[in-house]
């Protein structure tokens, strides 16, 4: 996903000579060809973040689109500020490329986990939060990031996932995607988590239970609509994320089911990352169990939850 | 370098510009005096005498950026930005008034501001990335970015100093109002800031000092174009709240949240030169 995104990025530069790419201090030969072929906007800035986002603004202010990557942490939790008022506050046309989203960086401990990133970035006014579930998607939304006005931050995954979204789907930033239907209920899902919905909603339909996934690779926009439009024929809601619950994808899911006043109300639980610090190393998928990001226990939620 | 005495004698201008801050400021009932004042003689050799731009048209793509990165001087900026015609003078009136334009910090929505400034720090970085891009675009129009002293305290400040250092950008004039105060007290005890123009230096940019209230030198050093090819940093000596002797160096006239009529009538006076 990272390889698909990056390359995405050279090969937009070649051809709109607006796109700039800044790193701060990337793994070396991060982006050789690019740097050998269009030196003049290839920055490598090393690690001062508030400097790059900064720095960014400022090419932004003067017209053009830079790309920014770094590790998804250092990028949003130190740069909030800059992201706040050079970016949000002016409306530009940065985009971050946060690497490592949620808990890829599990053996480096609480320092290097951006899982609260999309909590934070989704108070922001116009801010939009891209989290691709796969590389497929992740080269379906990079050239629609082109021409998107006000700043974009994509979250990437670890890389390798499986390919699971479909290529038929209308994608559009803002506009959920369908994955699976099933009106007995429904998982709300984005990034990587798609792949534990998807788990989840098989074994569920192997014991009975028809599960509809609803795919959000917008994170904000959220779609509001797609989400309603499931929640009045399903009677349970649940939403995956890897992710803090507090504030990322189940919150926004949160405020739509509870805004929309449903009577008779219904059943809603967030999967997620509890209110707590990592106190657990390991490997990323040894993290996902610990908090219960898991194909059985979102089963297992939308079977107590449909009683 | 201290300020030149005799030199920082108040013009009829300079006077002139001090009283529409303090109308400005009187009108709003609150705000920034003392690094407005500090401030009106560096906006005035930009204005005058250095800046390239177009009140007709803010946006001109020749003309030269500035940023105002310490954004509580505002109310300086705002006096002259009026002057120049790129806003009716009523807005003034209205400053921090709901109906009205300006706030007490510098947005972009404003006419002739062209960055939202208020939260320090964020200048610098963002005028490296304007100098930046110019550069590669090969556009020969400047940037200029006033810092204030307290300022120089955020990091990003000198990640953008290294930055602009590493890129050779001659295009990009860092100024610094230092008039040596900051909210708390002064630099020297609150983070002494010394030996400064060895800093710049040695973060790579051609340093200039000057007395922050001459006008004509000010004038002379924002224009020298970069010698060595590297960004330049004027070091402007300053004195805060300079104008009214009651006011300078007076930690009290850093922010104000009311500022009275009779305060007003007492500046006034001050500044009747």
């Amino acid at each position: 996903m990272r390889k698909t995104c990056l390359d995405m990025v050279y090969e937009m530069a070649k051809a709109d000579e607006r796109v700039f790419f800044i790193g701060s201090d990337l793994g070396v030969g991060t982006l050789d060809k690019f740097k050998k072929e269009i030196p003049e906007r290839f920055l490598m800035e090393g690690i001062s973040e508030a400097n790059i986002v900064g720095m960014a603004a400022g090419m932004a202010l003067e017209g053009s689109i830079p790309y920014i990557n770094t590790i998804g942490v250092f990028l949003t939790r130190r740069c909030f500020e800059q992201i706040t008022l050079d970016l949000c506050l002016h409306h530009l046309n940065v985009r971050l490329i946060g690497s490592g989203g949620g808990l890829v960086y599990a053996p480096l401990g609480p320092s290097h986990l951006a899982i609260e990133d999309m909590a934070i970035l989704r108070c922001l006014p116009n801010m939009t939060i891209l989290a691709p579930a796969d590389a497929s998607e992740m080269s379906r939304l990079m050239p629609l990031t082109l021409e998107h006005q006000g700043p974009i931050y994509i979250r990437l995954a670890k890389g390798g996932d499986a390919i699971v979204t479909p290529a038929e789907a209308e994608y559009k930033i803002g506009r959920a995607v369908p994955i699976r239907d099933g009106n007995d209920a429904v998982i709300i899902t984005t990034g990587v988590g798609l792949h534990v919905a998807l788990e989840a909603a098989d074994s569920l339909a192997a014991q009975g239970v028809r599960a509809g996934v609803l795919h959000m690779h917008t994170v904000k926009p959220v779609d509001k609509e797609a989400i309603l439009q499931r929640l009045q024929q399903a009677p349970v809601a649940v939403t995956v994320e890897e992710g803090v619950i507090n504030g990322g994808l189940g919150s926004a899911v949160a405020e739509i089911v509870a805004e929309a006043n449903f009577n008779p109300s219904k059943k809603f639980a967030r999967i997620g990352i509890p209110d707590v610090f990592a106190d657990r190393y390991g490997s990323q998928a040894e993290l996902m169990r610990y908090y219960g990001i898991t194909a059985e226990n979102v089963a297992d939620t939308v079977k107590r939850l449909a009683g | 370098m201290p300020v030149n005495q005799a030199l920082s004698i108040l013009d009829k201008r300079s006077l002139g510009l001090r009283r529409m801050i303090v109308k400005t400021l009187g009108a709003a009932g609150r705000g920034h005096l003392g690094p407005a004042f500090s401030l009106v003689e560096i906006i005035r050799a930009l204005y005058d005498h250095v800046l390239r731009y177009d009140a007709n048209n803010p946006s001109w793509p020749l003309r030269d950026r500035f940023i105002l990165s310490k954004g509580h001087g505002c109310v300086a900026l705002y006096v002259m930005l009026a002057e120049k015609g790129f806003f009716n003078e009523e807005e003034l009136w209205k400053l921090c008034k709901f109906e009205g334009l300006l706030g007490g910090h510098p947005e972009h929505s404003t006419p002739g501001v062209e960055v939202s400034t208020g939260s320090l720090g964020h200048g610098l970085p963002i005028g490296t990335g304007m100098a930046l891009h110019a550069r590669r675009k090969k556009e020969n129009h400047r940037v200029f970015v006033v810092m204030g002293d307290g300022e120089l305290g955020e990091g990003s400040v000198w990640e953008a100093a290294m930055s602009a250092s590493k890129h050779k950008l001659s295009n990009l004039t860092a100024i610094v109002d230092y008039n040596k105060s900051q909210a708390y007290g002064s630099t020297f005890e609150v983070l002494d800031l010394e030996p400064l123009a060895d800093k710049w230096r040695s973060f790579g940019f051609e340093t200039r000092e000057a007395d922050g209230h001459d006008v004509e030198s000010l004038a002379k050093l924002f224009n020298a174009k970069s010698e060595s090819g590297k960004p330049v940093a004027v070091i402007c000596h300053t004195v805060k709240g300079r104008g009214a002797s009651f006011v300078e160096n007076n930690m009290e006239w850093h922010h104000k949240n009311k500022i009275g009529q009779d305060e007003v009538s007492r500046l006034m006076e001050a500044l009747e030169g």
